[in-house]
């Protein structure tokens, strides 16, 4: 994108390593956790507090995970991901709203 | 950390430098630092990048009005680790810890310009309820930020909502103030690099 600064830039690379690089998990997974949805439990559970509630995971979240078969870089994985999601999903939000902020206040 | 191969799972050369770090620091790395080290094509070595240019890079923001913006992004999330790293990297880098806590028990009435009063708010607003709106930035705009500074100050807001993620969901270790006073000087000598 024609003017986009550096740190858009960099954080664009960041999203596309872990949406589509090489990784443990799978990248239709890894999109499923950046995006908080379509995951089954209990892993649904443990992505929707990493991106609504992260001060609320506990211990069992991460165990019921293991649990249910996942390994340990699985998880790193998608908790990245998770993570990353919501943070893109606040980044998006805000460009927008300063992108409509200033075309109108050009126009007006 | 609640992942045992953030714990334990380096390389040794990787290890060897911990203990380096531990000894001549005095402190134990924390684990904001260790996690950029664990499988560090997968996240460490971008997410450095990304947010040393947010931190670190050019702005019209300073360095201690951005570690702010990064405790304070941190408190609205709740995030124990962030909130004590970043509240003592921003007192160091301000020279002033009681402005820094001022802001952080409350924005309204805390001894800070305007503009970053705004900023703050409207980062707050964005992290609390995940948007904002058209008007709320062109609150920011009458106080006096730039476009510029305020894609600045969303950047640093996104850095932060990643790390204070990660920090919950993985289970960093809440350091001593002895520990978050050394790796505020750390953060403020080298960066996030």
């Amino acid at each position: 994108m024609a003017g986009e600064g550096k740190e858009r830039a960099a954080y664009r690379a960041l999203v596309d390593r872990v949406l589509t690089g090489e990784g443990t998990e799978s990248a239709e997974q890894r999109a499923r956790a950046f995006g908080n949805d379509g995951l089954a439990p209990p892993l649904d559970a443990l992505i929707h507090k990493v991106a609504n509630r992260p001060a609320q995971v506990t211990d069992a979240d991460l165990a019921a995970a293991k649990a249910s078969g996942l390994s340990e870089d699985q998880l790193f994985e998608l908790v990245i991901c998770a993570a990353i999601g919501q943070s893109t999903r606040l980044y998006e939000a805000g460009l927008a709203a300063l992108a409509e902020a200033t075309v109108s206040g050009e126009a007006g | 950390m609640r992942l045992e191969i953030l714990n334990s799972g380096y390389r040794p050369g990787t290890k060897l430098l911990f203990a380096v770090i531990r000894l001549f620091s005095g402190q134990p790395l924390p684990d904001a630092a260790k996690l950029v080290f664990y499988r560090p094509d997968f996240y460490g070595t971008l997410a450095k990048k990304f947010t040393h240019e947010a931190m670190r890079g050019p702005s019209g923001w300073s360095v201690g009005d951005r570690e702010l913006m990064a405790a304070y992004v941190s408190k609205v999330n709740d995030s124990a680790f962030c909130i004590g790293a970043h509240t003592a990297t921003a007192s160091q880098a301000y020279q002033d810890g009681a402005k820094v806590q001022a802001v952080l028990t409350d924005l309204e009435s805390a001894p800070v310009e305007e503009p970053l009063r705004a900023t703050l708010r409207m980062l707050g607003k964005l992290t609390a309820e995940g948007d904002v709106s058209a008007d709320d930035m062109r609150q920011v705009l009458s106080a006096g930020v730039s476009p510029q500074q305020i894609e600045d100050a969303l950047a640093v807001c996104v850095a932060f909502n990643t790390t204070d993620r990660l920090a919950d969901a993985f289970g960093f270790e809440v350091l001593s103030p002895e520990g978050f006073e050394a790796g505020a000087k750390y953060l403020l000598r080298r960066g996030y690099r």
